[in-house]
């Protein structure tokens, strides 16, 4: 064998990032298409210069509104999702009380639900909170969803960091609540980071909760908004495409932006 | 100014007893040494004092203070932990920095104290460092730098050289016995190692199993082990013990051997453990003679001196201390005697050192 196992490796690794990149690179590829350059040569280099579709996503759609619900909304999920997470995985992992196990099995637990079988009861309950049609109604939403992931993260990370550390802060004389912010927080940033991440792009890119709780223009998220170009009898994919890829395009930047802070060890230097 | 008392102290975790019952009363400005095997609650005794852990029975006074239901910030105590347990996101300032701040103290007492620490732990080029940029030996002196600028009345340092190599152990062990010396407080220090106890303290508390074995100086703690326990543990090598009966006048190892000692045991018990430590002992060649039977198992020539490790009857080894001339080849037989006045006495039954 000439390769080896690290060669075969290579080639896995090779191949399925060209699976995992092919999409994307179709999608930024047909932006530039009309409909019929997409279905006659949908591999073919386009020619870059030709940004009608783009000039027709600003245009034709309340896109800068799209874009500012989706902020908003997935911006305010994960500051929620953040915030909760973390406090709530700080209680499980270091305080010793009654029902603690239960209660991360509890968390846990909202990791086996498939939250979409239960949209129906959803539907009603939003609908006696008067909260249909509101940004809220996805906001509490996926607070839900994204909560078990993140206390389920977090509260491994924060049981690997050393006891010893809040002891010192205790002898040092700081509260609980400080303990928590100026000691605890810092370290455990780039657990927050992963779990920020891991959240965000689906929450980002749902398609289903807003089709089903929005009707209103005037909040309807990215991925909804852009359907406008979805007709019943024809749908132009080109242009459709550049909206996928302005509204993915948010997304990759934070990505490469935060991916530094994964690997930052902070604990490097904390024990021995 | 730091007088401790602990009057009954008792900690469980859940149904698991872990200290059983701790007395002890400590003076101004003495250095002590919890010493004893792993687990046997010395580090669970300490965080007692530091307030740490709540005390699940019994007292804790510190000068004339009940001190049990004080928040550990609030007793005059600071701790240096195994790990030292610095801030990895601040530096050394920031480290130190920390617990001054929040007792209160304004910018410029803050910054004097930790100038001061700094002066005597020599920290002042590593102050904008970050603990990941120091090696084990500055991050210990960090460590204490932080405790140090609370301006304790009592020091507490948990097992503090265990992280460092050996070659730093020594030159940090005098570092602490200066401070010590310098800060004019209390200090008390964790340790398994008997050399560290036996250097640095003025006295000694043996802990082993939740209780105090033995509380006293080093010396008193070689020359007159209050048990088997404390016996064995102080002293390297470790002083050798054979069970022997009493005949009258004579101490009678059946089968080994016989001696008659300068000095027996009060009382009439006849079952007796006889401890001899490494340089009580000499040995003399040959199968014949009077002493205790024993063959040579191997030798330790360490240049002023070697030891001699023998078993009797096949028992485990115990060591003998002998000139650095000694030339012995394994198996070859010889004979133990015991030296006038080194030899200890304990009960066989209870483990109890027996008074001469």
């Amino acid at each position: 064998m000439a390769l080896g196992r690290d060669g075969l490796i290579q080639i896995i690794l090779i191949g399925n990032s060209i699976v995992m990149l092919a999409p994307i690179i179709i999608m930024v590829m047909s932006a530039f298409k009309t409909n019929a350059q997409i279905f006659q040569s949908p591999f073919s280099l386009p020619d870059f210069t030709k940004v009608g579709n783009l000039v027709r996503v600003w245009t034709e759609t309340d896109f800068i509104r799209y874009l500012m619900n989706s902020f908003i909304v997935t911006g305010s999920s994960i500051a929620l999702i953040l915030v909760l997470g973390t406090m709530a995985a700080y209680a499980l992992a270091r305080y010793e009380f009654r029902g603690a196990n239960l209660i991360l099995l509890f968390f846990l637990a909202g990791l086996t639900l498939p939250l979409k079988l239960a949209v129906i009861p959803l539907f009603i309950q939003m609908r006696d909170l008067g909260l249909l049609d509101t940004r809220f109604a996805l906001i509490f939403i996926y607070v839900a969803t994204g909560l078990p992931t993140t206390v389920f993260i977090l509260t491994g990370f924060i049981r690997s960091l050393p006891n010893e550390l809040e002891d010192a802060a205790r002898m040092d004389g700081a509260s609980e609540a400080r303990i928590m912010w100026a000691i605890m927080l810092p370290l455990v940033r780039p657990a927050m980071v992963i779990a920020a991440i891991q959240n965000i792009v689906p929450i980002w890119n749902d398609f289903f909760f807003p089709l089903i709780f929005i009707q209103s223009n005037d909040l309807k998220t990215l991925p909804q908004g852009l359907t406008t170009f979805m007709g019943e009898f024809g749908t132009d994919w080109g242009v459709l495409f550049s909206g996928l890829t302005l509204s993915a395009l948010p997304v990759i930047i934070l990505y490469i932006a935060l991916s530094r802070q994964f690997v930052n060890g902070m604990t490097a230097g904390a024990i021995k | 100014m730091a007088r401790l008392s602990l009057r009954g102290i008792k900690k469980s975790f859940k149904a698991v007893d872990v200290l059983h019952g701790i007395d002890l009363e400590v003076n101004d400005r003495e250095l002590i040494v919890f010493v004893g095997p792993s687990g046997c609650g010395k580090s669970t005794l300490l965080r007692l004092i530091a307030g740490l852990d709540p005390i699940t029975e019994g007292e804790f006074w510190l000068n004339d203070r009940l001190m049990n239901q004080i928040a550990p910030s609030r007793r005059g105590i600071a701790m240096v932990f195994q790990s030292y347990a610095l801030y990895p996101h601040m530096n050394v300032y920031e480290n130190m920095a920390f617990g001054a701040r929040l007792m209160g103290l304004d910018k410029a007492e803050v910054e004097a104290r930790i100038a001061e620490a700094a002066r005597m732990l020599r920290l002042e080029p590593l102050l904008e460092r970050k603990p990941r940029e120091l090696s084990g030996g500055q991050r210990q002196r960090v460590a204490i730098g932080r405790a140090l600028v609370r301006k304790p009345q009592l020091l507490l340092l948990d097992e503090p050289l265990s992280n460092l190599d050996a070659a730093l152990r020594s030159e940090v062990r005098l570092e602490i016995a200066r401070l010590h010396r310098e800060i004019g407080g209390t200090t008390i220090y964790v340790t398994h190692d008997q050399v560290e106890a036996m250097t640095l303290a003025d006295r000694i508390v043996v802990i082993n199993a939740g209780r105090i074995e033995q509380f006293g100086t080093p010396r008193e703690l070689y020359e007159t082990p209050a048990n088997t326990f404390v016996a064995n543990f102080i002293g390297s090598p470790r002083m050798a013990m054979l069970e022997v009966e009493r005949q009258g006048e004579r101490l009678v190892a059946p089968g080994i051997g016989e001696v008659a000692p300068d000095r027996l045991p009060q009382g009439t018990e006849k079952d007796i453990l006889l401890g001899v430590r490494p340089d009580g002992m000499t040995l003399t060649p040959g199968a014949d003679g009077t002493g205790f039977a024993a063959s040579v198992v191997y030798t330790e020539y360490l240049g002023d001196s070697a030891f001699v490790y023998v078993s009797m009857a096949g028992g485990p080894p115990i060591s003998v201390r002998c000139g650095p001339e000694t030339h012995l080849s394994p198996d070859m037989p010889v004979r133990i005697h015991v030296l006038p006045g080194k030899a200890h006495y304990f009960s066989r039954s209870t483990g109890q050192r027996l008074a001469i």
